[in-house]
């Protein structure tokens, strides 16, 4: 086992166990805290936050994915081409648009909760896949193309069977940076009481314990750096490199 | 058969391709050749619609091209272009599946047929079928390109500079890879190249095209012997006409009957190849041995030479 693989099993074990039994690390927090405030969070089930906030980035992950493979596959058409211009302006203004000023319009139109934080996180996760989706479309050799057609696929058949599977690699990386973004945006949705470890951050913010805004933050960030490793190694194993020559 | 009527591809005000009509006999190779810009591809391109003509018509076997969809004529059509195009992802068996997966044959035909054209193309199954494109050389990655193209055993064969990319070596080998297989499945095919001897050592009929207009279609010889313009005669090349003539008689169709002194040649070696043997030993004459190995004639030098003008 490479030293990096022993890195990320250990960052592995360790989210894992401070999940499951995060009062044995109280000692180690103690120190971050005065006048005897608690050391480890204790308004909610850290746990089940985490899995929480999990869940609220999946879903906008689901969501971007589906709309942004699909603006990417209508582009990169001969028919849609003429959408390329406003289709990359309306995901650039998602990617632009904060996250913050994002939950703050959509409070008022959909109410507090999950629903705003996944419209900020769908918003924000656009453009990765959206550009990753049309430069692996675009990476598909000329010759490659004609021989699909010259061979008689029809333009569906082109797409789905030769088209898709070469940019294949490129858009699942697009779909892992654009997770990878939303872990760690997915906090500030606690500010509009989604569930999440965004929660304890400002729990702690709110009472001076540096000890919380640690552990959501370190969660959190773990969280990331895990997918994030995980995700690529997923890659690997589904997509093998292929030169394109 | 393959019969062009007056085809004429247009983009904006420029004529790419410029009423064209030609006619291939079944059976036999067509080649295109011509400078680059000649409209020669665009015109390939047409047969099987990748390229829709502005005006004109294509008949396959008598029927307009036009009368099916596009995609799914080109699956009854063969097509190999420069740079093989062989898909990345799939390996070589499935790159060879691909017309006859689209028209739903069944797998175990499929598998025979894949395992046939790999053993056709010296390239063994059980090394090659799975293996991904680029781990081939570009010489093999060729032969599968043709292979792909030939794979739903169709009448008609469209390529585009198949052997552009490919040395001289493997070229040749190519190229004579490509008439074994012509004579062996008889398919119909127009082949379009921009050098000019590879369109004599192949085409049954060369066609002759510049600035979109087609100058001349004919035999080989003919093109040599009777240039009908200018340009066709410059692009069969003047100053070796005598012995690209040659090259286009075998020693077994100009031998003289009876028989006589000298080197022993093959009555499938052309006379430009007898010719140089010849000079190269000092000899006057050379004794032509048929297939089966017994002389069946004779050549001399001057009769040769006599063969090399019209």
């Amino acid at each position: 086992m490479s030293f990096a693989n022993l890195l990320r099993g250990a960052a592995l074990v360790l989210l894992i166990a401070f999940l499951l039994s995060p009062q044995s690390f109280a000692p180690l927090f103690a120190p971050l805290t005065q006048y005897g405030a608690p050391p480890i969070y204790d308004q909610g089930n850290l746990l089940l936050l985490a899995l929480a906030q999990l869940a609220t980035v999946c879903c906008a992950a689901v969501a971007s994915t589906l709309v942004a493979v699909g603006l990417g596959i209508l582009v990169t058409r001969p028919a849609g081409a003429q959408f390329l211009p406003l289709s990359r302006t309306l995901v650039n203004i998602g990617q632009t648009f904060p996250p913050v000023a994002v939950l703050a319009v959509a409070v008022p139109l959909v109410g507090f909760g999950e629903k705003p934080t996944l419209i900020a996180l769908f918003a924000y996760g656009l453009l990765p896949i959206f550009e990753n989706t049309i430069a692996g479309l675009r990476s598909c050799p000329p010759a490659v193309l004609e021989a699909a057609s010259g061979m008689g696929m029809s333009p569906r058949e082109r797409l789905r069977w030769v088209e898709l599977p070469i940019a294949m690699p490129l858009i699942l990386e697009g779909i892992r940076l654009s997770l990878v973004i939303s872990v760690g945006t997915a906090t500030i949705g606690s500010t509009v009481a989604a569930k999440g470890l965004g929660e304890v951050i400002i729990a702690g913010l709110l009472s001076s314990n540096t000890a919380f805004i640690l552990q959501g933050g370190l969660v959190t960030g773990l969280m990331a750096v895990l997918l994030y490793d995980g995700l690529a190694a997923l890659e690997r194993r589904f997509s093998p490199s292929i030169p394109l020559d | 058969m393959i019969l062009i009527e007056s085809l004429t591809k247009q983009y904006g005000a420029t004529t790419v391709v410029d009423q064209v009509s030609l006619e291939v006999e079944r059976n036999s190779i067509a080649v295109i050749v011509g400078t680059s810009g000649s409209g020669k591809s665009t015109l390939l391109r047409m047969i099987n619609r990748l390229v829709e003509p502005t005006s004109g018509r294509v008949l396959l076997d008598g029927a307009d091209t036009r009368t099916e969809p596009a995609h799914l004529l080109r699956r009854r059509i063969g097509y190999a272009i420069q740079g093989h195009g062989l898909f990345p992802h799939r390996t070589v068996a499935e790159n060879i599946a691909t017309v006859p997966r689209l028209l739903g044959w069944p797998e175990a035909r499929i598998h025979e047929r894949v395992k046939e054209l790999l053993e056709i193309f010296q390239l063994d199954p059980a090394v090659y079928a799975g293996a991904l494109p680029h781990q081939l050389s570009g010489g093999q990655q060729q032969r599968v390109g043709v292979a792909r193209a030939l794979a739903a055993e169709p009448a008609v064969l469209l390529m585009d500079e198949p052997f552009g990319a490919l040395d001289p070596i493997i070229r040749a080998k190519a190229q004579a890879d490509l008439l074994d297989i012509q004579r062996r499945f008889g398919t119909t095919m127009v082949l379009v190249t921009h050098d000019m001897d590879e369109a004599f050592h192949l085409g049954h009929r060369v066609a002759v095209m510049s600035e979109g207009r087609l100058l001349q279609y004919d035999r080989p010889a003919a093109l040599l012997t009777h240039p009908a313009d200018p340009f066709v005669a410059r692009m069969t090349g003047l100053n070796d006409r005598a012995m690209k003539l040659l090259a286009l008689t075998t020693a077994g169709e100009a031998a003289l009957p009876g028989s006589s002194e000298g080197p022993q040649v093959g009555a499938s070696a052309s006379l430009r190849e007898v010719l140089s043997e010849l000079v190269w030993r000092g000899a006057a004459s050379a004794v032509v041995l048929g297939e089966d190995g017994t002389p069946c004639g004779y050549l001399t030098v001057a009769a040769i030479l006599a063969r090399g003008r019209p």
